[in-house]
């Protein structure tokens, strides 16, 4: 992949994650995240990994962001009224979250194989639904039957959580 | 030329963001989304790895992802049924 369009994908993310947390309507927020997740699907791309990029589209982009608007639609959201803003928190607030961008900055400017490029990820003669879908099945098949059950009981918990109460 | 770096480093900076978004904001909602925008950082520095099996990883990040979606939506609901409200600094129970 070209620089150029790696420069414009990561930028197209991050203004629009920014854009998330500086939106005070929810559902511009919600819209701003759909499209940091698509530039992002794009990044997983450009890195030759496909299925992850599909994955990420379908997922997030399509469930899970309908989940988001549908909860906002659900409970009526509106915009918050412009409330006093306490500017010591806030700035205390951004001073510690500037403070972790400079210290993980730091940790990648000391490790050493951040300054390679990208090796070739394997033999193109295979593609990676291929790849990740053997490991999947053999490495990791007990993780992948937890996660099954971890998202039943998700499932039984949602119903039950969201469930009236009887009077 | 794009090194592992440059991805670390918009990882880092999409990570920071979602964090800041988490103490910053007061309404639930955007905490959640910004707590989904902490695990994509994540995510994109995994498949910054050259291995495969990090990538297996992230399928598993974003099926939990996906069920913490899930279970929170359905607490901000039963909480808007209680209380009337999605915003933080409004649930003072066990503040002291």
């Amino acid at each position: 992949m070209s620089p150029f369009l790696f420069w414009i994908f990561a930028v197209l993310t991050v203004i629009f994650g920014a854009a998330v947390v500086l939106n005070r309507n929810p559902v511009a927020g919600a819209l701003s995240l759909v499209v940091s997740f698509l530039g992002l699907s794009a990044l997983f791309m450009s890195l030759d990994a496909f299925f992850v990029g599909i994955i990420q589209v379908l997922v997030y982009a399509g469930a899970v962001m309908v989940l988001f608007l549908f909860i906002i639609m659900l409970l009526d959201i509106r915009a918050e009224e412009r409330r006093r803003i306490n500017w010591l928190a806030a700035a205390g607030g951004i001073g510690v979250a500037v403070i972790l961008l400079v210290q993980i900055c730091m940790v990648i400017s000391h490790f050493q194989p951040a300054r390679r490029s990208f090796p070739p990820l394997a033999r193109s003669t295979t593609d990676d639904v291929r790849n990740i879908g053997r490991l999947l099945f053999n490495n990791y098949n007990l993780p992948f039957q937890i996660i099954g059950v971890l998202v039943l009981v998700a499932t039984i918990g949602v119903v039950i959580l969201s469930r009236r109460e009887p009077r | 030329m794009i090194t592992l770096g440059d991805y670390l480093v918009v990882s880092a900076i999409l990570f920071t963001i979602g964090f800041a978004g988490v103490i910053l904001r007061r309404n639930l909602i955007v905490i959640l989304m910004s707590l989904e925008l902490m695990l994509n950082a994540a995510n994109l520095s995994l498949v910054a790895l050259p291995d495969y099996d990090a990538q297996v990883f992230v399928f598993f990040v974003i099926t939990v992802a996906a069920a913490e979606v899930a279970v929170g939506l359905a607490l901000l609901v039963s909480l808007y049924r209680a209380r009337q409200t999605t915003d933080v600094s409004d649930i003072t129970s066990l503040k002291f």
